[in-house]
């Protein structure tokens, strides 16, 4: 039990996939412009990891070590086509705005990673926290690059105004290059912090 | 004229890395020396060009009139995997050099967001045309490989430059690439199709 917890706080802090390992960074550049679409891919990856962990674990001892990977990229395949149905029926406009960056939930690094390395060889309690600390710490991370890109862009938190509108928004911070820039100064901001505490 | 104009838009003004965002894990984790990511980006035109076809024919000879579209996902990241596998036996036997200095990124063209965007944007824009499907994707990855060459070759210089120890390794590649990104965004509004 407490490795589980063990892991669901390395997924968040120390091993946070975007920010200590820089992967996954595709769906985070693309779709970050608001919080809301922050939260929506990265509640929607968190479904898709956690359900495809489960079952990786649960029936790993069925597959061949040899056709293991084209079974990881089935599994995930099918929770991404459950997802995607069902946000197109509940939630058509986040839908709309995250565009075919739901189906490319599928070739997220992070899923295939968590898979291979991890929900391929360890108990199912500890998979289950170990995806849940990895698809939070990616959620946290898309909300956040979200919050920063959408105040510096918008002016707008959720869609509420928190800068006066006499300030000049930075439009460049909701286009592709905001992206690359906010995740880059983030990075050394988190290094920095990290670096005082040590 | 239109597949000049479709092979420009997916080249340049929408180009898949600094444009849409798709594509960056080899973006950043190959794109260290000059000539492997040329191979890279020859690769992955290869794989575009015959994933976009085959998608094509799958998509809408068989799943449209069986009304199967939602297993779209799952077909077309099967059919992405299979031509990833024939490429790498292929590489492996007449490129063993490209071959090794590619690694496990070979075998992650799988998983590479471009292709498979590609693939799902072709559906959304050219259902109608098989031959624009794959000039889309052949231009994508002309884009794609074109960022990566460009990149690999910032990179390179930046081996020698004092960069702050705190923006080592990925943060300064993610600025670099920001920079280059404003670049792109020159190309906005060239042709809207």
């Amino acid at each position: 039990m407490i490795k589980a917890l063990v892991r669901f706080k390395k997924g968040i802090l120390d091993e946070n996939p975007i920010f200590s390992q820089a992967i996954a960074l595709c769906p985070v550049l693309a779709v970050t412009t608001t919080v809301n679409n922050g939260i929506g891919l990265g509640v929607a990856t968190l479904s898709v990891l956690f359900a495809s962990a489960m079952v990786v674990c649960f029936i790993r001892r069925f597959i061949s070590d040899r056709v293991r990977i084209p079974c990881f990229i089935v599994i995930s395949a099918t929770f991404t086509t459950v997802v995607q149905l069902l946000m197109e029926a509940f939630l058509p406009a986040l839908n709309d705005s995250l565009g075919i960056f739901i189906p490319l939930i599928v070739v997220n690094c992070l899923i295939l990673a968590r898979m291979e390395s991890f929900a391929a060889k360890n108990p199912p309690l500890t998979v289950a926290f170990d995806s849940l600390g990895m698809g939070l710490g990616f959620t946290l991370a898309l909300t956040l690059i979200g919050a920063v890109r959408e105040v510096m862009g918008f002016g707008t938190v959720f869609g509420i105004t928190v800068i006066p509108e006499a300030i000049p928004r930075n439009i460049l911070m909701i286009l592709p290059p905001g992206g690359f820039f906010v995740l880059g100064f983030l990075i050394v901001g988190l290094r920095a912090l990290k670096r005082k505490g040590a | 004229m239109e597949v000049v104009l479709v092979f420009v838009s997916a080249a340049l003004v929408n180009n898949f890395v600094l444009s849409r965002s798709l594509g960056i894990c080899p973006f950043i984790g190959v794109s260290k020396r000059l000539d492997t990511s040329l191979g890279m980006g020859l690769a992955v035109t290869l794989v575009m060009a015959f994933a976009s076809a085959i998608t094509h024919i799958v998509y809408n000879g068989i799943l449209v009139p069986l009304g199967l579209e939602f297993l779209h996902i799952i077909a077309f990241v099967l059919i992405t995997a299979c031509l990833v596998q024939v490429v790498e036996m292929y590489l492996k036997k007449n490129a063993p050099n490209l071959y090794k200095a590619l690694g496990i990124f070979l075998p992650l063209i799988t998983t590479n967001c471009a292709v498979l965007g590609a693939l799902l944007l072709n559906i959304e824009l050219f259902s109608g045309s098989i031959v624009l499907a794959m000039v889309h994707a052949v231009g994508a990855a002309a884009g794609f490989t074109l960022a990566l060459v460009l990149f690999s070759g910032i990179r390179e210089r930046l081996n020698y430059s004092p960069v702050p120890k705190l923006f080592e390794g990925v943060p300064i590649a993610m600025i670099v690439a920001g920079l280059m990104s404003i670049a792109f965004l020159g190309f906005t509004g060239m042709i809207n199709l």
